[in-house]
C-alpha cells in the first residue's frame, strides 16, 4: 500500500473575507420538526432546532444539518436532492412541497418553520410515510403503454400536436404532494387521488395507447374522478406545476362524452 | 445455503386503505351530471318563483292561502312547483350525501347519517307533492271553517 500523497498547498493568496461561503449572507432559522418513533412512543411530538443557515440553503439542507450535526435519529426520505426523484415531499409551513425545492429565504424566517410528514398516509417514522396506498392507486390505473396493434419494427411515431396533448401530465414525479394535499383523500384514503388520475390522463390522451377506455372505466368507479371537488389543493401543491385539477376535469369530460 | 429475504412491501397494505369492492354502473357519474343540470334549472325556477311571488302585482302583501290556492289551480304553476320541489330536494340530498361521504370517517357513521338523510328526503318530497295537488285554502274541520278572511262564509 502506498501512502496517499498530500494535496499541495494552494498557490493563490486570498484576502480574508473573500471566497468560500463567507460571501453568502447567513441567518438564523428555527426549525420545528414533527417527530414520531413508534418504538419509543405512540405520540408524535414537535422538536425544535435552532440553526444558522446560508441564503442559498433549502429546507433539505436544514434537515441535513440537523441529522448530520445535531440529531442523527431524525428520519426523512431524500434521494437526488434536486426536485426530480420525488422522495422528499413534506408539509412545510402547512403546505405540501419538496424540501429540496424550498429555499429557506423564501419562507418567513421570523417564525418557526414547521416540517411535518405529508397527510393522509400512515406515518412510519418522523417524516417517512408508508407510500404503499398511494402506489396501489397508481398501479390500478395501469400506467404503462398498452398497444393492440402489431409490434412496430421501429419507434412508434407521434405528431408534435398529439404529443402536446398530454405533455403536462408527463411531468409527474410521483412525490405524492398532490394526493396527500387532497381533503377527500384525507378522510378515508379510498379516493384514487390526483396522482393516479394524472398518470391515467398521461396514457388516456396518448394517441399511441389503446387502453384509454379501460382506464376511463376504472376511474368511473365510486372512488374515481367523481369524488374530486375541484378544491385545487393538488394544483397548488404540485412541485412540477402540473395543472392537476384541469387534468382531472379532462378525464371527467372524457368519461362523460364516452358514456353519452 | 441461501436465505430468502422477503421482498419489502410486497402486497402489504394498511387495511384501512384496501379498496372495498369496485362499483359497477355509472351512478356517481349520473349524480355528478344531475348536480350540474339541476343547478342550472333551479336557478331559473327559484328566481322565477321569487319574482312572481314577491315582485309582480301587489308583491309580498298579496301572499296568503288564497294566493297560493290561486296559483295551484293552474296546472302550469303546479308543474313549476312540483319540478322545483323535486329538483331542489334531490339536488340538496345529493349534496348532503356527498358531504357525508367526504367527512364521515367510519362506514357505520356514514350509513346512519345517510339513512336519516334519505328518510327526511322521502317524507318531504311525498308531503310536498301531496300538498301541491290537494291544497285546500278553506278546510272545514268538524263543521267549523278555519279562520281566513278570504274564504266564503
Amino acid at each position: 500500500m502506498t501512502a496517499e500523497i498530500a494535496e499541495p498547498a494552494s498557490k493563490v493568496e486570498l484576502p480574508a473575507g473573500v471566497g468560500g461561503g463567507g460571501e453568502i449572507p447567513t441567518f438564523d432559522v428555527h426549525m420545528r420538526v414533527r417527530r414520531y418513533n413508534p418504538e419509543v412512543s405512540e405520540e408524535a411530538t414537535w422538536d425544535d432546532f435552532h440553526l444558522t443557515m446560508y441564503g442559498t440553503d433549502r429546507v433539505l439542507d436544514a434537515l441535513h444539518k440537523v441529522k448530520w450535526e445535531t440529531d442523527g435519529s431524525l428520519s426523512f426520505r431524500r434521494s437526488c436532492g434536486h426536485g426530480v426523484c420525488g422522495s422528499d415531499a413534506m408539509r412545510i409551513n402547512g403546505r405540501n412541497r419538496l424540501a429540496c425545492k424550498t429555499l429557506l429565504k423564501d419562507l418567513d424566517t421570523s417564525k418557526p418553520i414547521t416540517v411535518e410528514p405529508i397527510k393522509g398516509l400512515p406515518v412510519e417514522k418522523d417524516l417517512i410515510v408508508d407510500m404503499e396506498p398511494f402506489f396501489q392507486s397508481y398501479r390500478e390505473v395501469m400506467p404503462f403503454l398498452i398497444n393492440k396493434g402489431h409490434e412496430p419494427t421501429r419507434e412508434r411515431l407521434q405528431s408534435a400536436e398529439d404529443r402536446e396533448r398530454f405533455d403536462d401530465t408527463t411531468k409527474c414525479i410521483l412525490c405524492a404532494a398532490c394526493t396527500s394535499s387532497c381533503p377527500v383523500f384525507w378522510t378515508d384514503g379510498q379516493y384514487f387521488g390526483p396522482a393516479a388520475i394524472v398518470n391515467a390522463h398521461r396514457f388516456i390522451f396518448d394517441s399511441r395507447d389503446d387502453a384509454g377506455d379501460m382506464r376511463l372505466e376504472i376511474l368511473n368507479d365510486k372512488e374515481g374522478v367523481w369524488r374530486c371537488r375541484t378544491t385545487f389543493n393538488c394544483s397548488e401543491a404540485c412541485p412540477r406545476g402540473i395543472q392537476v385539477t384541469q387534468a382531472i376535469q379532462e378525464v371527467k369530460q372524457a368519461i362523460l362524452s364516452r358514456k353519452i | 445455503m441461501s436465505a430468502t429475504i422477503e421482498s419489502p412491501r410486497s402486497g402489504r397494505i394498511a387495511p384501512q386503505y384496501r379498496r372495498t369492492g369496485g362499483s359497477r354502473g355509472n351512478f356517481e357519474m349520473i349524480a355528478w351530471l344531475f348536480m350540474r343540470l339541476s343547478g342550472v334549472v333551479l336557478v331559473v325556477l327559484i328566481f322565477g318563483h321569487l319574482f312572481v311571488n314577491l315582485m309582480v302585482g301587489e308583491g309580498i302583501h298579496a301572499i296568503d292561502f288564497g294566493f297560493v290556492a290561486g296559483k295551484w289551480a293552474d296546472p302550469f304553476w303546479q308543474l313549476w312547483d312540483l319540478t322545483m320541489l323535486w329538483l331542489a330536494m334531490l339536488h340538496g340530498t345529493n349534496g348532503v350525501r356527498t358531504i357525508i361521504n367526504d367527512y364521515a370517517e367510519k362506514d357505520t357513521t356514514r350509513r346512519w347519517l345517510k339513512t336519516v338523510l334519505y328518510s327526511a328526503t322521502v317524507v318531504i318530497v311525498v308531503l310536498g307533492t301531496l300538498v301541491i295537488f290537494t291544497f285546500d285554502p278553506c278546510p272545514v274541520v268538524d263543521g267549523v271553517p278555519l279562520p281566513g278572511g278570504f274564504c266564503p262564509a
